[in-house]
Formats: structure tokens, C-alpha cells, sequence
């Protein structure tokens, strides 16, 4: 069957993250960017609305399973109300859902309880290096067997929340292949940068530089590894799901405000130029929206093309965003260009899909 | 409700069959029926007619009313989604085939959404008749298209003989000719025609007329050439002191303070924009399709997974061909799906129309461009697809029009506050 709406339960997800998203994180959001600095308070109600406990299994101390589609409708809503807020609520996750589709049984009892059952805590994951062309599936982190061991050479960039980490999934090339590492935080040989990543918009997300220098790591999924497909595709997901949220800001944003704003003796909402452009964000939005739920139901179900899906929904979603915001930007004139109007923010968070791929995963 | 897209069992294996029709029916006589346009391909006809008919349809590419069987489990209706998908299906195969498919089309919709039930028995029973039979509708004037509160058509009741008389000009009425004039090896016809019986009153004055096919007074006085879709028959009708009986107006005899009759114009359009979209979408699947082939046979593989930076121009330009025609497509479906669920769909309507005008025209242009001049020489289909792609913009609501409705349903706006 075909089918387009959510289930009830995810119905009250959607709302119960809508309206944290709506009443807490957006209201925050311009504070937090000029601030350089993510409330924690904020960090930690988002937490409690439960998303990754809700998709970790009772095994592993959370009450439920995995659902990228579910997830995927969670994010959405979580990132209308701010990427930063949106990002530093779901770090954990950058840790934990590795664990769950790669880990071994022990890693899983080794990590996931205490993530899962306690209070929010800075576990996080590096994927993204500072190069040009950066291809997740050609890294230039390396990780070498020896003996029973792996040891990782290199450097990694935007990790949020790296200085706090208690520990981090790290990801490396293994003899051409992509895997991910389980680094502590006081492994021999990583070194955190002192000052956090300057960037175009996520200000309020604390991230950073990570160096591996012979760090000695434990392989996900131990010997055999795991299969760092898995990972990118729910990557890719989260991020085109994100993108979705900060689109349809945007799109709020300027909606309300060309209804309220005058120009030549009309609401310039009520001119066709201004229109058309509504009436495109929202169509584009809409169409991504749809390829992000299809590639994330078909992770769920196990497709065979899932990846191919997972790859064109976050392609589509990427420049959506930039197109998006870009129009909320326009709509508002003079005034988008202001940072005490928050359409600015959201064009500068709408460029960065492509480049942070890797800061979310469903 | 829940999320799924896994394409329902009786959809799958119905486009199968089309499958076979498109490629051994369509294609082959593809070329024949451009070069020679107002030629009519008959073996398509009486093939689809017939197979139509032994599936127990209504006749025509129409929504069948589902009976489940007894005991057996209430399933989701699909009617709506199964006609998006053997519509798209078709048009892959040739959409100007797709628009000649006998049955009721536009003049059957405008029935059904219109009509009284005594009046869907009458008119609609036609269409599963023993020949192939054709229905049009009448809207556009010479000064009249997208405005269509402009149509100048005049209805006036003759009390004497409790009989309409119009009079007015249409034109670009798709199937014209075989709806309205007789041929031997078709059923009779008829084409319903817009006209206001109170100037006065603008929207709500209008009203649709079931007009007979050969009704003295009516004619069929041109049939376009046109840059694609030339298997379909595209006419100018005259009416001139045309009669028809009092009881084939479409809704109420009089003018109320309501627009009660353009409403059934608009819940026409609701419900027919997506199956647009499907059409051109379909062109867009064969464009597309023939692109990746010809790419493969050269020795150009598409490589997914690669940053953007990393991609050819070539690779680019094919994975964003993929995402807009799959984006194009879940919003059609979304939209069927809707009306399938009885849910309004005016704004996810014209969103599906707005995307698949959009995109199908992009995708047949850049397949074109890429084929370079295997893309625009008559050996091959594609420039053929390039023509027929660009109608989806154009007809039933330009991309404008449609854009102007999904600008109001968003902002909650009248007409009269965005025009
Ligand atoms: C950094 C900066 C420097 C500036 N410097 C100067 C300066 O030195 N001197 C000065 O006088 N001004 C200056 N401006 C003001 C600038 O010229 C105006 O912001 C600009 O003309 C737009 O006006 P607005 O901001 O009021 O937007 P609005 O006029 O409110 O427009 C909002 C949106 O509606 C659209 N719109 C408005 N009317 C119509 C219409 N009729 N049809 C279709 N669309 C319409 C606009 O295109 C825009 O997208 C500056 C602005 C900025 C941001
Ligand atoms: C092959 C073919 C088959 C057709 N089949 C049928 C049929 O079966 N029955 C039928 O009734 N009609 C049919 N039509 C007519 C079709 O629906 C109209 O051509 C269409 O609605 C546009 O009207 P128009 O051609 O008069 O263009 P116009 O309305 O004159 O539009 C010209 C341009 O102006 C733009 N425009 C118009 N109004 C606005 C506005 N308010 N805001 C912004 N832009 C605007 C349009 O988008 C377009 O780009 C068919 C047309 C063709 C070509």
C-alpha cells in the first residue's frame, strides 16, 4: 500500500517534539548563534522528550525499536525550531546509533544503558575532515590492524561536543574501507583543539578538531566490523531530514511575514513575485519531504536500493535548503539581511547540508 | 494510517500488462502517428477498448467501485492511484495514445463530479458499450483560458420547449472530434460544454451542458497541428443555436448566491490535476530511461554515493533528472491517494501539477541537450518527448495558475486576494 500519514503514536511524537521545538528551541535560537552558546537546560528537556531512548530496545535500556521513519519525522520537527538545538539534543545519538546497527552484543551492553538511562551526556561521533572534495567513503584517517588492535592516524573536524566527550565513535579508512572506531576520552594520542570550530551559522553547537596520533581504538562490530553502508544511509536520512526543519522555518517565517507586510498599498504576500516564491518553497519542500520518508521507510524495510534512496533524498534535500532559504531571506528584503530577524540564520544554517553530513543520524 | 510506498499488489501487476501494450502497441507506431497527425491508430482503440472492457470496468480508463468479496478484509481504496498509475504507464509508451484511450475523460469527470445520480446512470453507462466511445469537455474560448470567468458561451432556456440554447465558440477541446462527430466504428459521443446562463452573475452563473454528439447547430470547425501529442485530436467547436434537453445541465437550473457551479469546474480540476501530472511524468520516465540507456551503451555509468564534487557534469546532471521525477511522482501519488481517502486535495493537487509541469519539461529538455544530436534526430523518440512533455505545463491551469493555488491555500487567501 501506499500510505502518507503518520501512525498515531508517531503523530504524538510529532506533536510533543513540535511544540518543545516551537515554544523552547526557537525562541532561543537567535540568542544561542550570536552567543556562541547552546543553553543546557534546553539541551537537557530535549533529551527527555526521549527520541533515542524510544529507539533503543528494552535490552539495552530503552523502550522501543529503531524506526528511521519515525525518527525521520522527530527530526524534522526538532530542527524547525533551531539546527544547533536540533544537533546538540541528538549528539548522543551519533554514538549510540552506530552502536546499535554495527556493535557487537558487548559493545551494545557496554555503552548503550548508560547512555540510554541517563541524563544527557556528551558521547559523540567524528565522520567529516577538513578537505576539499571529502568523500565519507575515502577518508584520510587511517586506522591500522596490529595484532588484536586498531590504531587510528589523522584528523577530524566539526565534532561537537569533543572537549566534554567521555568518548566518540571515530571514523577511518581501513584498508580502503570506511569503519568506524570506539575512542575513549582518555586514549593515548587524541588531542582535542583548544579553540571550537569558526563557522559560517552553528555557532551555538560547540565543535571542534580532533587529532589521532597512534590512538589505540576498538573496532565496531570487533573483528569482523560492520557495514558502514548502514550508517551512511541513516546519516544521510537525518540530514535531509533536517534540512526539511530549517526549510519549512524559513518558509513560516516568510509566509507570516508577507502577510503582514506592505508595499505599493498591498500586502506584497498578495503580489505574484512573492507568491510564486511561497508557493515554490512550499512545493519543493513537500517533494523532499516525500523522497526523505520514502528512503527512510525503505531503510526500515530492508530495500535493496535504499541507499540509492537515502543518497538522492539528501542530495534533493541539500539544495531544497539553500533554495529555500535562500527565498526567506528574499521575502523579508532589506530586513531578511538583519541578524535580528531570524531568516538570515536560517539561509546560513540552509548552506551547510552538504558539508555537515555526519552531524545526524536517524 | 501509517507511512508506507510499497506500490499495491493489483498496481503492480495491472502496469505489467500496460507494460506490453506500451511497448508492442505505442511504440512502434509512435513516429507513424506524429508524422501524420488526425490519423487515428484504430488497433490501439478497439485493443484497449476491448481489453478494458473484459476487465470489467466501467469502460474507459475510470475509477472502478471496488466489491470486496465477501469475508474477505475492507482494503484501502485505490481507485484513484491505480488510474495515476496506468496513466503514467501509458504515457511512457506514447502520451498522445494515452489521450485517444477511449472512454469518458475530461466530459465523463466532469459528470461525475457534477452531475445528479439519475445523470451518471444516463451518461455514464456509454462508455462500456460494444464500441469505443468518447467524451470531451468544452471550457477554453479564443478569450478565454485560464481566465475562465471570462467564457462568453450563452445558455438561455426556451420555456416553450423546456430546452437550453448556447451559442458560443470552444476550442482546444481534447477529443473534439471523436466525441462530437460520428464515426462508424465509435459509440455516440457527447462533449460537455461550459456556458453562463446569467452573465451577470459571473461564477455562479455557470453551468456544464451535456451536449450530444451530432446535435444540429454544433460543429467541429477546426483541429489544431500541434508541437506535440499530435496522436490526440485538439478542436474548435461552434455552437450555434444549439438545443439540448433541460435535464443535461450539470447541477442546479438557477442562479443561487453560491458559485455552486464553477465549484464543480474546480472539483474537476481537483481531481484530474494529478492524473496530468502522471501523464507527463510518464513522458519524463521514457526521456529519462532512454537517457540512462544510450549513456550505458557509450560506456558512461552513473556512480551514486559520490559527493557532489566529485560527480561529472553528465552524473549530475542525470541524479538531479532522478530526484525531480521521483519527487514529481510521490507528490502525484500523495495527491491520488488523498482523494482516494476522501481527503481534500486542492492544494497537494496543484502542487503535483506545479512539480510535474516543471520538471518533466527540464528532464525531456536536458535529455535532449545530453544526447546532443542523437537527442534531436527523428530516428529516435526522445525529441519527440521533448514536444510532447511541455502540454503538462500548459493545460488543465498553467504552471502559473497552479502556482496561484497553492499560494492561496497556503496563505489563506480568496481569489480576490491573489489573482
Ligand atoms: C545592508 C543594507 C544597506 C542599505 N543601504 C541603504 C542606503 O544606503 N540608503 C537607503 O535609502 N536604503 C538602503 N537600504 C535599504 C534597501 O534599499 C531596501 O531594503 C530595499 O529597497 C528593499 O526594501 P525593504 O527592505 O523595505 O523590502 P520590501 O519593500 O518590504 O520588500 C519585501 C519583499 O517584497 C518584494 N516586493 C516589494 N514590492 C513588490 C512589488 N510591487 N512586486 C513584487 N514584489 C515586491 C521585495 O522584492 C522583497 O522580496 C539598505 C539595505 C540593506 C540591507
Ligand atoms: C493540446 C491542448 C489541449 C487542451 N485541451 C483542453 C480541453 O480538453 N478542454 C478545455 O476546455 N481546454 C483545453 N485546453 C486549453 C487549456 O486548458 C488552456 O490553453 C490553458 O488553460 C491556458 O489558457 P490559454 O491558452 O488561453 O492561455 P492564457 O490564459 O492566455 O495564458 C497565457 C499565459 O499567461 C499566464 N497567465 C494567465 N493568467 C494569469 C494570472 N492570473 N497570473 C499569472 N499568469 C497568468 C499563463 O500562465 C500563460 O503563461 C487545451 C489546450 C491545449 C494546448
Amino acid at each position: 500500500m501506499y500510505s502518507f500519514e503518520p501512525n498515531e503514536e508517531q503523530q504524538m511524537l510529532i506533536d510533543a517534539v513540535g511544540k518543545f521545538a516551537s515554544n523552547d528551541l526557537r525562541p532561543a535560537a537567535h540568542d544561542a548563534e550570536e552567543n556562541h552558546a547552546m543553553p543546557q537546560k534546553l539541551v537537557n528537556k530535549g533529551w527527555e522528550l526521549g527520541l533515542l531512548q524510544a529507539s533503543t530496545p528494552e535490552a539495552y535500556g530503552g523502550f522501543g525499536d529503531r524506526s528511521a521513519i519515525t525518527n525521520v519525522l522527530a527530526v524534522e520537527e526538532m530542527a524547525f525550531g533551531d539546527l544547533a538545538g536540533a544537533l546538540a539534543v541528538m549528539t548522543p545519538s551519533l554514538f549510540a546509533t552506530p552502536i546499535l546497527l554495527g556493535g557487537t552484543e558487548e559493545q551494545k551492553q557496554e555503552y548503550l544503558p548508560r547512555i540510554i538511562e541517563g541524563a544527557w551526556a556528551p558521547y559523540t561521533g567524528a565522520l567529516i575532515e577538513y578537505s576539499f572534495n571529502f568523500d565519507p567513503n575515502e577518508l584520510k584517517t587511517t586506522a591500522n590492524a596490529e595484532g588484536g588492535a586498531y590504531v587510528l592516524n589523522g584528523e577530524k573536524a566539526f565534532v561537537p561536543f569533543a572537549k566534554d566527550a567521555e568518548a566518540l565513535i571515530v571514523y577511518a579508512n581501513l584498508n580502503g574501507v570506511t569503519q568506524g572506531f570506539i575512542v575513549k576520552k582518555e586514549a593515548a594520542g587524541l588531542s582535542i583543539s583548544e579553540e571550537r570550530e569558526k563557522l559560517m551559522g552553528l555557532n551555538a553547537l560547540p565543535m571542534y578538531r580532533v587529532k589521532l596520533e597512534n590512538v589505540t581504538a576498538e573496532r565496531l562490530g570487533g573483528a569482523s566490523g560492520h557495514d558502514f553502508g548502514l550508517i551512511l544511509d541513516a546519516m544521510r536520512v537525518a540530514s535531509a531530514a533536517t534540512a526539511l526543519g530549517v526549510a519549512r522555518s524559513s518558509l513560516d517565517y516568510a509566509k507570516n511575514y508577507a502577510k503582514e507586510r506592505e508595499a505599493f498599498g498591498v500586502k506584497i504576500a498578495q503580489k505574484q513575485a512573492v507568491a510564486f516564491m511561497l508557493a515554490e518553497m512550499a512545493v519543493e519542500l513537500e517533494s523532499m519531504r516525500l523522497m526523505t520518508w520514502e528512503a527512510a521507510w525503505k531503510i526500515d524495510n530492508n530495500k535493496e536500493d535504499s541507499c540509492v534512496s537515502a543518497y538522492l533524498a539528501f542530495t534533493g534535500a541539500c539544495d531544497m535548503a539553500m533554495m529555500v532559504t535562500d527565498r526567506g531571506v528574499q521575502i523579508y528584503g532589506g530586513h531578511g539581511y538583519i541578524r535580528e530577524n531570524p531568516v538570515e540564520l536560517l539561509m546560513r544554517n540552509g548552506r551547510g547540508f552538504p558539508m555537515l553530513l555526519g552531524l545526524a543520524i536517524v | 494510517m501509517t507511512i508506507e510506498f510499497e506500490a499495491p499488489k493489483p498496481i503492480v501487476q495491472m502496469n505489467a500488462m500496460l507494460k506490453t501494450v506500451a511497448e508492442n502497441m505505442m511504440r512502434s507506431t509512435s513516429r507513424e502517428m506524429d508524422e501524420n497527425e488526425h490519423a487515428i491508430p484504430w488497433d490501439y482503440v478497439e485493443f484497449m477498448h476491448s481489453a478494458m472492457r473484459s476487465m470489467g470496468g466501467g469502460g474507459g480508463l475510470t475509477i472502478a467501485e471496488e466489491k470486496p468479496k465477501e469475508g474477505a478484509e475492507k482494503r484501502p481504496p485505490i481507485g484513484y492511484q491505480k488510474l495515476a498509475s496506468q496513466i503514467e504507464m501509458l504515457a511512457w509508451g506514447d502520451v498522445g495514445f494515452y489521450l485517444i484511450t477511449p472512454g469518458g475523460g475530461l466530459g465523463a469527470a466532469a459528470v461525475a463530479a457534477a452531475g445528479s445520480p439519475e445523470q451518471k446512470a444516463k451518461f455514464l453507462a456509454r462508455f462500456n458499450d460494444d464500441k469505443p466511445t468518447y467524451a470531451a469537455m468544452c471550457m477554453t474560448e479564443p478569450g478565454a483560458g485560464s481566465d475562465t470567468s471570462a467564457i462568453r458561451a450563452r445558455a438561455v432556456l426556451d420555456e416553450k420547449t423546456n430546452e437550453w440554447v448556447i451559442n458560443g465558440e470552444k476550442i482546444f477541446v481534447t477529443g473534439g472530434d471523436k466525441s462530437f462527430n460520428e464515426y462508424e466504428k465509435l459509440g455516440k459521443g457527447f462533449i460537455v460544454v461550459w456556458a453562463s446562463i446569467d452573465p451577470s452573475a459571473g461564477r455562479s452563473g455557470m453551468r456544464a451542458f451535456v451536449v450530444e454528439s451530432g446535435t444540429p447547430g454544433v460543429k467541429v470547425t477546426k483541429l489544431e497541428h500541434k508541437l506535440g501529442i499530435r496522436a490526440s485530436d485538439t478542436a474548435a467547436i461552434s455552437l450555434v443555436d444549439a438545443r439540448v434537453p433541460f435535464e443535461n445541465v450539470l447541477g442546479s437550473p438557477t442562479v443561487e448566491k453560491t458559485t455552486t457551479g464553477f465549484k464543480g469546474a474546480m472539483a474537476t480540476f481537483d481531481a484530474t490535476r494529478p492524473l496530468v501530472a502522471a501523464s507527463g511524468i510518464g513522458v519524463a520516465r521514457a526521456a529519462l530511461e532512454f537517457l540512462k540507456e544510450k549513456l550505458e551503451e557509450n560506456g558512461v555509468k552513473i556512480r551514486y554515493g559520490l559527493p557532489r564534487t566529485k560527480l561529472t557534469s553528465i552524473e549530475k546532471d542525470v541524479i538531479d533528472m532522478e530526484i525531480q521525477l521521483r519527487s514529481a511522482w510521490l507528490l502525484t501519488l500523495k495527491a491520488v491517494w488523498m482523494a482516494d481517502n476522501k481527503k481534500s486535495n486542492a492544494l497537494e493537487s496543484s502542487m503535483s501539477k506545479v512539480r510535474a509541469g516543471d520538471i518533466v519539461t527540464k528532464i525531456t529538455q536536458k535529455a535532449v541537450e545530453i544526447m546532443g544530436p542523437l537527442g534531436y534526430s527523428r530516428e529516435f523518440l526522445l525529441e519527440k518527448w521533448f514536444r510532447d512533455a511541455k502540454i503538462t505545463d500548459i493545460y488543465e491551469g498553467t504552471g502559473q495558475i497552479n502556482r496561484m493555488v497553492v499560494a492561496r491555500q497556503i496563505l489563506g487567501y480568496t481569489g480576490a486576494e491573489l489573482r
